[in-house]
């Protein structure tokens, strides 16, 4: 249980992290504590991969499935903003046609019937949420109800990206082929180009972060959340025990992939484009790599991992680009080998042996199947 | 046809007996080609293509190459390659013009284009087969109607098979363009008999239709010909297609193996997911690249036995990589799958960005050697590639090989006693962990024999591996885990099963639709096709 002064902590960081920024970013821009209009999209980014760690986390740091299929809800909740964003760009594209530039650069007469509905925020809003979560729930019922697990579920999983991914470069896909869907102009009526709204959708991440925190840690807290530590350390005795585990993963690997899909909608007005590269396999194993650098097993860890590891990324391919690569290989490597339990264990180390605090104990601590 | 024989033969006689005629004519003819105007060189050229003298060949040739030179008085002469010497173009004795006086013919393409049948007319007739076929199959390409009676002659007493096939080729385009109907049936009746796709366009043409509607070919019997032989050509295409997609397939289906069968290695029997198992295929290619270009350097008289040399050598460099692998970092996370499946993925990532900095982002090329360019027509129409032939050869070696290893070696019988039961082996003396390093060298140095083929087929770049990672799973997947055999299998029906998806739905969808089968099978049959029975088919 959160004490009070957790709970208090929490506020602060929410609230350093809602108040701060837009107010830093409103200082002069002659004071050193300026906080330049270009930071804070990419802020908003990191908030949204924290967003992608969280429900990470949910279902290989509390219940021991590692998926390798997350970029692909991520990026089909982005596709799903993106097509309301290109349908509110209106004739002023460069075409200066009704229909999106790329279907009359593919010479199409009128809008595919999948992208009707999509002019209404609410509706793109709806699908990039049931998008993703209709995909999870269909592939995971097939392959949780054949008891796939392991090493076998995470291959699968690429399978399915790579195949999405393979999908969505095809022109004919409806999708803007391998270059996506970008040129966007406003959203909600509001320019994108404007700063002010940059901040708004900025405010509006972190919101949803603190949300899908607070939704983590209630499913976590709960006996549904007991039942998923069970199943993520020993399902078969679960199983024995009388637990249907076949419906408590279908249901954490579906919100996971609907809050996958809420980042992906987030991220694709901050970050102006959204293309089939954010489905290539390898996105989708560096999530997992956040999570395990901030401490899998833990809310807090995978949230702090994410932003850690992007944070370097933004910095090293900016500042030395060829030792990026080098870099997360030897972070991947390293955490395996030598910190299993993330950089808050290291935390939980210092303050060792400390009170009996059952559901935050690093995963994997414990055998993994 | 007879008939046709006898109106050639006699042409021929003609030409012998009015020799003094025509060879004044020839003289006036030949002259021409040393005009200072185009469209009186082009009159001569086609003039000598009507005489078919054989005399004419050598100034044709010249003239072609820019190497014909004509003097004040109008004589020929042929400049030496060299440049240092001459010929007379109408004798072939040597001569020495004063080379002030020379000026050279100008060509353009109408010119050259005009030469190169009647360069091959008179080729026909030399001693040398090689000769003739390519000047049959220039006429192939390009019929002229001076060639018909030529051709026909010439055919009475050709011998070689594939000089005879170009000619009656090429004379029955000439014939269907004529005006006679018994000739345009029998070369629409020949072209239908070879079944050559490439023939279709001139047999279409006969069928097609004007803007009323009406067929603009008014011979109706001509017509059904066409359609016939049109339906017979297509018929023969339809087989040659199966089989050049059957062998395609299993081309396919051989580098699948490759790429998967270390991986079935170290997957199958020692369940070790190895992300960086791609990479291991790109330093095999990186290692024939890097082979030969030590062969450039210092061996350059034995450049087309590098790949020999880069067999070893991938196999070793690949394999000490693995052991250094299992070693370094994956001996440390036995029983954690998954750890090891994202420790492996950094070491791919490192592996990538090494050979980045080394040899740059850019795709390298790698020369087949001189035995393994071109390829072999089994028939018309379809030729293997003799890289692809090489690599299903290889494939089948490779896999004997690796069986030979698993069941009749030391090292293979405690491999397989490690995977069944690693405590019991241990019991019984076997150094498991001697076995695992040496397990894991012998995949990924399987996985670098792997990339030695893939260099021979196409580009070698650093995101070599990456491209494979997936479908090798699958195939280790699909065959069932720790099965050689499945795995074989399972790489020949993907293989196959690709290439015949891929006329009817793309390549794209073709293998979209593979790997929906795939997850789809594996989730009704998680053990793959050849499934361990009972207890051990818990995962």
């Amino acid at each position: 249980m959160h004490t009070r002064g957790q709970w208090l902590a929490l506020a602060v960081v929410a609230a350093l992290g809602l108040v701060v920024v837009p107010g830093l970013n409103a200082v002069p821009a002659d004071s050193p504590l300026h906080l330049p209009n270009f930071l804070i999209p990419l802020f908003g980014k990191f908030l949204c991969f924290a967003i992608v760690a969280l429900a990470m986390d949910l279902i290989w740091g509390y219940t021991g499935i590692l998926s390798l299929g997350h970029g692909v809800f991520f990026a089909l909740g982005g596709y799903a903003m993106g097509m309301y964003l290109m349908r509110s760009i209106g004739t002023e594209g460069v075409y200066a046609s009704e229909l999106p530039d790329f279907m009359v650069f593919l010479d199409w007469k009128e809008l595919p019937w999948f992208w009707r509905g999509f002019d209404h925020f609410g509706f793109a809003t709806f699908m990039a949420l049931a998008v993703p979560g209709a995909l999870a729930y269909v592939f995971g019922w097939f392959a949780f109800r054949s008891r796939i697990k392991g090493v076998y579920f995470a291959i699968i999983t690429q399978a399915m990206t790579f195949a999405m991914m393979l999908l969505f470069f095809r022109n004919n896909t409806g999708f803007g082929g391998n270059n996506g869907l970008t040129d966007f102009k406003r959203i909600l009526g509001f320019s994108l180009q404007e700063p002010s709204t940059r901040l708004g959708l900025y405010i509006a991440t972190g919101i949803a972060l603190l949300g899908t925190y607070l939704l983590c840690r209630f499913i976590i807290r709960s006996k549904l959340g007991r039942v998923l530590a069970a199943i993520r350390d020993e399902e078969g005795r679960v199983l024995f025990t009388g637990y249907d585990t076949l419906q408590h993963k279908l249901f954490v690997w579906t919100v996971s992939a609907v809050l996958c899909g809420l980042a992906g909608a987030l991220y694709v007005p901050q970050v102006g484009i959204i293309n089939p590269s954010e489905m290539v396999p390898s996105h989708s194993i560096e999530m997992a790599i956040w999570v395990a650098v901030g401490g899998r097993g833990t809310l807090i860890g995978a949230i702090l991992g994410a932003l850690l590891v992007n944070g370097a990324k933004s910095w090293f391919t900016v500042a030395a680009p060829e030792t990026w690569l080098y870099v997360l290989g030897f972070l991947f490597i390293v955490v395996t080998l030598f910190l299993p339990g993330g950089i808050v264990s290291l935390w939980q180390r210092v303050r060792a042996p400390s009170t009996g605090n059952t559901n935050d104990t690093p995963a994997a601590q414990r055998s993994q199947p | 046809m007879k008939h046709v024989g006898r109106l050639a033969f006699s042409i021929a006689i003609a030409l012998l007996f009015s020799a003094p005629i025509a060879s004044a004519d020839f003289e006036s003819a030949f002259r021409g080609l040393g005009s200072s105007s185009r469209t009186s060189i082009l009159e001569s050229i086609e003039h000598l293509g009507e005489l078919n003298d054989p005399r004419g060949l050598g100034a044709l040739d010249a003239l072609l190459d820019k190497r014909l030179r004509v003097d004040d008085a109008g004589r020929l002469f042929i400049v030496s390659e060299a440049g240092d010497s001459f010929v007379d173009a109408l004798t072939g004795q040597p001569a020495e013009p004063d080379p002030e006086s020379l000026r050279t013919p100008r060509i353009n393409n109408r010119v050259r284009r005009a030469l190169k049948p009647v360069i091959a007319q008179l080729r026909l007739r030399s001693p040398d087969p090689e000769v003739r076929l390519a000047a049959a199959e220039t006429l192939r390409r390009r019929p002229s109607e001076n060639a018909a009676a030529l051709i026909r002659s010439v055919l009475e007493d050709e011998t070689d098979g594939d000089v005879r096939d170009a000619l009656v080729v090429s004379l029955a385009q000439i014939d269907l363009a004529g005006d006679d109907p018994t000739q345009r049936l029998a070369a629409i009746e020949t072209l239908g008999r070879l079944g050559d796709r490439n023939l279709r366009t001139q047999l279409e043409a006969v069928l097609t239709t004007g803007p009323t509607g009406s067929p603009l070919e008014a011979d109706g019997e001509v017509r059904a010909a066409a359609k016939e032989a049109l339906a017979r050509i297509d018929r023969v295409s339809f087989f040659i297609d199966l089989a050049g997609n059957f062998f395609y397939g299993l081309s396919l289906a051989s580098i699948l193996l490759l790429a998967a069968l270390g991986l079935a290695i170290t997957f199958g029997l020692m369940g070790v997911i190895n992300m960086a198992h791609g990479e291991m295929l790109m330093v095999g290619a990186y290692t024939t690249y890097v082979t030969l270009g030590l062969f450039e350097t210092h061996l350059p008289g034995l450049i087309d036995g590098y790949i020999l040399a880069a067999i070893p050598a991938a196999f070793v460099v690949c394999g000490f990589l693995g052991m250094l692998m299992e070693r370094g970092v994956i001996r440390f996370l036995y029983g954690r799958p998954l750890e090891t499946l994202l420790a492996t993925w950094g070491i791919s990532l490192i592996l990538i960005q090494t050979v980045r900095l080394v040899f740059g982002a850019q795709n390298v090329e790698v020369a087949n050697p001189a035995w393994l360019s071109g390829g072999y027509e089994i028939f018309r129409g379809l030729v293997l590639p003799w890289s692809r032939i090489f690599i299903v050869i290889f494939a089948g070696l490779t896999v004997s090989a690796v069986w030979f290893v698993l069941q009749r070696t030391p090292l293979g019988l405690h491999v397989r006693a490690v995977t069944q039961n690693r405590e019991m082996a241990a019991n019984l003396g076997i150094a498991t962990s001697r076995v695992d390093m040496w397990t894991f060298g012998l995949g990924s140095g399987i996985a670098g024999l792997g990339g030695v083929a893939l260099s021979q087929i196409g580009n070698v770049g650093p995101e070599l591996g990456q491209s494979y990672i997936v479908d090798s799973f699958m195939v280790v997947v699909l065959g069932g885990v720790g099965k050689l055999a499945g795995t074989v299998v399972a790489a020949l029906g993907l293989g196959v099963v690709n290439k015949f998806l891929e006329p009817v739905s793309g390549a794209v969808l073709g293998k979209i639709f593979v790997l929906i089968f795939l997850i789809l099978f594996i989730q009704r049959r998680p053990q793959g096709i050849f499934a361990l029975k009972g207890r051990a088919a818990e995962i």
